[in-house]
Parts: C-alpha cells; structure tokens; sequence
C-alpha cells in the first residue's frame, strides 16, 4: 500500500475511525486540535458521532455513557486536559468500560507550555484518578507506530474492558511522516452487557462503580486486578535492542528514543558500546526485560523529557543490581544526541566532547 | 378479584433507600408508570446521580448507568447521540445539577440533547447530611449554614428553570410540585410530555419538582409537604415556563 505523508495527529484520527470509532468527544486545546478538527470533518460520512464538548470533564463524561452503551469511543487532549479527565477515566476504569484515551502531552505543571514533554508518565501510568486502577500506556515512537497503536489500543481496551491511553508529546502529534493506512481487523466485543435500551431481548443491564459493602467492593477490586495481571502477562510491549558487549543500557520511549538511537550511533565511532531499550507499554512497564541484561551491561541511564519520572520503574526493575543514572530536559527543551552521548561518557569516566 | 392498584413494573422489586416521607419515591413512581404507559421501558437508558438517587438504577426496571456528580447530562448525551433510537432520562437532585454539574446541563439544553431531564429541587443537600445547596432559601438553616443562609455570604437561591428556560434549543421546562395530590398528578403529566417530546423528537425537555426532605429539613413528613407550599412555592413559582414542543 502506498505510504501517506500526514501528521501523528491525524494519522490517529483516521486510524480511530477506520478502527471502527463511532464517537469521539473532545474539547480544543494545544497541542492536540488536529485530532477533534480532524473528526469533525470526517465523522459524518463514517457513520459516527462528533461532539465538541463544553469540556474536557464533560468530554470524557460522554465517553463514559457511549462506552457503556457498547460504542468504539474515544476522547483526546492533551496534559492539563488529561488531568481534567481524571475522574471520569476513573468511573470508567471502576465501571470495567473499554475506551481509548489519548494524550499528545505538552509540558507542565499548571498551564506550562504547548510545547512537547514526557511529564504525564506519572499522571498516565500510575491510574492518574483515585482509586486502584491503572490504564494500559501505549507510547509509540513515530507516525506509523501512531496508527498500528489505535488500532491496539481499541482491541485491548475492548478484550479486557477497560480504559488504554496512547501517550505521546507533542512533537510526535505535530510531526509528518510516510505512513501505510492498513485497515486491521478489529477484535469483535460481546455486547450483551451494554445498557443500549435492549431490555427486550435480555435481562435489564446496570453500569456503575458504586457499592456501599465493603466485602463487595473488595472483591471487584481484586477481580480488576486479576485483569491488570493478564495484561501485564499478555500485553507488555518494548523494543530491546541491547546487545551482548554494550556497556550502557539506555532507557527512553516515544520519539526521544529516536534521539537516543542517534547519540547511540554517535558513540560506536567513538567504540563505546550502548544499547537502546524502548518501552512500548508503559503500563505495563517491561520490568522482566531488566532482568535479563547481558553481562556486559554496567550501567543504565533513562533517558526522558521531564524531571525523571519512568527512572523510577527502571530503578525498580534493576532492583539495585546496577547504577541507574538520569538524564532529562523539561519546559519544552529536547535533548540531542551529543547530550545523551556526553551523559554515557561521563558515566563511564571518559571526557564529554 | 379486580385488580384497582398494583405496583408499576416500570420499578424493580428492590427495597427503596429512602427516608420516611422523602418524595423520590413518589417521582419514581411517576416515571415508572409513564415509562410503562408510554411503553419504552425497554428501551430506556436511566442515568443516575449522585446523591440520595445514586441507587436509581437499582429501582427503574430498564437499562441504567450511575453517573459521576453533576455528569449525568453528559453521560445522557454520551449514550443518546450514538443510540438516537433509544430513550434516555437523567435523575438529578439540586446538588447535583444546580450546584456541580450547571455547566453540563446548560450545554445539554444548549446543544439540544434530545433527553428527559427529572429535577429533583429540595433545597438541601440529603445525602450527605443536610447541607446548604445553591437552591437553598435565605434565612434556611442546613448543617453549612447553622444560623441560616444569608444572602451577603451565599447569594439568593439559583432559579433553575427560569435559567433554562431562555436556552435557545430548550425544548420544553416545567416547575411542579408533589406536596398534594392534585399537584403529583400534574406532575404526571409533566413527566409524561418530558418524555413524548423525546419520542417525538422534539429535544431537551426538563421538569423540575418541587420535593420533601424532611430528615435534612428536620421536620416531619406532613410539615415537609407544608414547608413545600409555604416556604419554597413562594419563591419558586410553579408553571410552564418553556413550551416550544407544542402538543404530542
């Protein structure tokens, strides 16, 4: 199939609807307007539902009720809106309804800025509302990974009914890139649960994630869970690419691991040995993948746009068998290859250049 | 022998969480039978609140959804716009839609959701133990306002329908009370226009009611309907106060 120059952004619009979404609810805000712009166009003659919501609380509110009623639904936003989301994500997380949820992340706190950042990890991966409750984080790392993801992250949300998240910054929804439109299968969802008015048909359904007993509430608390530990099983995604011989483990996702890769090729010239490990779920994060590094490996060092928040799962996941460094930018700063290459350096004791 | 009264099958047989003299459970009542009378109980998605109501999804005998405070328009809208064939109906109480939740039912009205909207108006928060709500009268003691709402701190109390009622795409807006027999009757039928408006297509329809809370009033059952008509009626004027729909 021919390759489409387009925008992340729009490359996860049209890879929702050809997914199968047949509602999307959003609500303006930097830098994800593509997307809702890009539905309201589009919409109509794929058969769905587009609404600009009064706001992102009621956005995703819209969600919850389009969700339950059986429907492919999806919102985005972007980090300050996401946040805004949270209690609805966390009805929807209680509730067992599947949705896709997506951030194109900018950074923060408070109002920030628009440009991109990795600052949400803690807000995505960790549930994000109150509660126990977490959401499967999908991070792809270009255009093409953006569209493979939806399709994914739709069939996930529905296999296990619950919310996923693809989290990605701002410059990965704002950047062009060839991208092959495949239309995927899409896993078929048994509806018999969904409250769409077919009382007639079937015993009346309810949708809630109230009880006022405690043992009751316990027990779908821990059922939710035997469903998080499936999906830990089934659903870990990451790209290891760390070799026997590399001396250094880089840790990054998204479209920074892209820099990575080329401050990587930078310290082959100079016989420095580094490798990249890219978590495509966050949630789960690859912890297992930590445990099996060659020998040679003496060093990790995570590498993100924020203040250092995924080292906290790779200082997890080493367990102190080995040093785990840091290395980030935040306000919009992005860092380039001869940063990430003088970071290894200095870890390893040679000179920066 | 002929059977002169029974029980709605539009209401579940489980047991009602409301206090003694409380009114939900004669609006209940209400939407039940014009649910079965308008024969779309199978068809119809409730969206409860959260509130004394939070349980409505366990006693209307169709489709229902729990949704968060003040969200059930959205969560209405949510379900209606992708089910347009279908019958959806948001309960709320004032704490709900006229304190938290104001913006979503002013963008549902706004944007012309077609849903039935049931206001449930006792100037109190219930649920949670009696507190002032924006519906609240001056001068109305609540667990919030021990020594009764003053108008310099809290404002006077939010006219719901008369807000509503000048929201372009608002189809149909009624206050009625259920402090009497005549008035539960009127109330009927208001319900019951509510939800033809949404077969018929007409758009957003609320009814606002007028309701007993005699636990968070602390007074009894036959003062709380006293208290309706003396004190709230006064202030809140019963009547049509939108009608675009025309007849059914």
């Amino acid at each position: 199939m021919a390759k489409v120059l387009m925008k992340g952004n729009d490359a996860i619009s049209e890879a929702a609807i050809q997914a199968g979404c047949k509602g999307f609810f959003g609500y303006p805000i930097t830098p994800q307007n593509e997307i809702p712009e890009y539905f309201s166009r589009r919409m109509e003659e794929a058969g769905g539902v587009f609404i600009q919501a009064e706001s992102e609380v009621a956005a995703i509110n819209m969600v919850y009720g389009a969700a339950a009623a059986g429907v492919r639904t999806m919102t985005t936003s972007s980090s300050p809106g996401i946040a805004l989301k949270q209690e609805g994500i966390s009805f929807i997380a209680g509730a067992d309804l599947p949705c896709v949820i997506v951030n194109v992340s900018r950074c923060g706190p408070g109002l920030g800025g628009i440009l991109p950042a990795q600052s949400d990890y803690f807000q995505a991966t960790r549930g994000g509302g109150h509660g126990d409750y977490y959401t499967p984080v999908f991070a792809p790392s270009n255009v093409q990974e953006c569209w493979d993801m939806v399709f994914h992250a739709f069939d996930v949300a529905e296999k296990y009914r619950t919310p996923t998240m693809i989290l990605i910054e701002g410059m990965l929804g704002q950047m062009m890139e060839p991208c092959e439109m495949t239309k995927r299968p899409t896993y078929q969802m048994d509806k018999s649960w969904c409250v769409d008015g077919n009382a007639d048909k079937r015993p009346r359904n309810t949708i809630t994630s109230l009880s006022l007993y405690a043992e009751v509430l316990e027990q779908m608390n821990i059922d939710r869970f035997k469903k998080y530990e499936e999906i830990a099983k089934n659903e870990t995604m990451v790209d290891n690419q760390v070799k026997d011989g590399d001396e250094v483990a880089i840790v990054a996702y998204g479209t920074p691991s892209r820099i990575v890769l080329n401050a990587i090729e930078e310290l082959k010239a100079d016989g420095i040995k580094a490798g990249l490990i890219r978590p495509i779920t966050l949630w789960p994060f690859p912890s297992g993948e930590f445990q099996n590094l060659p020998s040679s490996v003496k060093h990790v060092l995570a590498a993100e746009l924020s203040m250092g928040q995924m080292v906290e799962d790779v200082r997890l996941a080493v367990n102190g068998k080995l040093p785990v460094h840091f290395y980030g930018r935040t306000g919009g700063s992005i860092f380039e290859p001869v940063e990430i290459a003088n970071k290894v350096r200095e870890i390893l004791g040679k000179g920066a250049k | 022998m002929a059977v002169v009264y029974e029980k709605s099958r539009g209401l579940t047989d489980n047991p009602l969480t409301y206090c003694p003299g409380c009114s939900h459970g004669i609006v209940h009542k209400l939407v039940a039978e014009t649910l079965v009378e308008l024969d779309i109980l199978e068809k119809t998605i409730a969206v409860a609140p959260v509130g004394c109501s939070v349980l409505a999804y366990e006693f209307f005998n169709c489709d229902g959804i729990q949704a968060a405070h003040g969200r059930a328009p959205a969560v209405a809208a949510g379900i209606k716009r992708t089910n347009t064939d279908k019958i959806v109906f948001t309960y709320q109480g004032d704490g709900d839609l006229a304190s938290i939740g104001t913006a979503e039912i002013i963008h549902s009205a706004h944007r012309g959701d077609n849903i039935t909207v049931i206001f449930i108006n006792n100037a109190i928060y219930g649920m949670t133990g009696g507190q002032m709500a924006p519906t609240t009268l001056i001068g109305q003691k609540t667990s919030t306002s021990p020594y009764g709402r003053k108008e310099e701190q809290a404002g006077r109390p939010l006219l719901v329908s008369e807000m509503m009622a000048p929201i372009p795409n608002a189809v149909y807006i009624e206050r009625t009370s259920v402090h009497d027999v005549a008035n539960i009757n009127k109330t009927k039928k208001a319900i019951k226009k509510a939800f033809e408006n949404q077969i018929n297509n007409k758009g957003f329809s609320m009814v606002e009611i007028l309701a007993s809370c005699p636990i968070g009033w602390n007074v009894s059952p036959v003062d709380g309907n006293k208290f309706i008509k003396e004190g709230l009626m006064p202030y809140y004027p019963l009547g049509v106060y939108k009608d675009e729909g025309g007849e059914n």
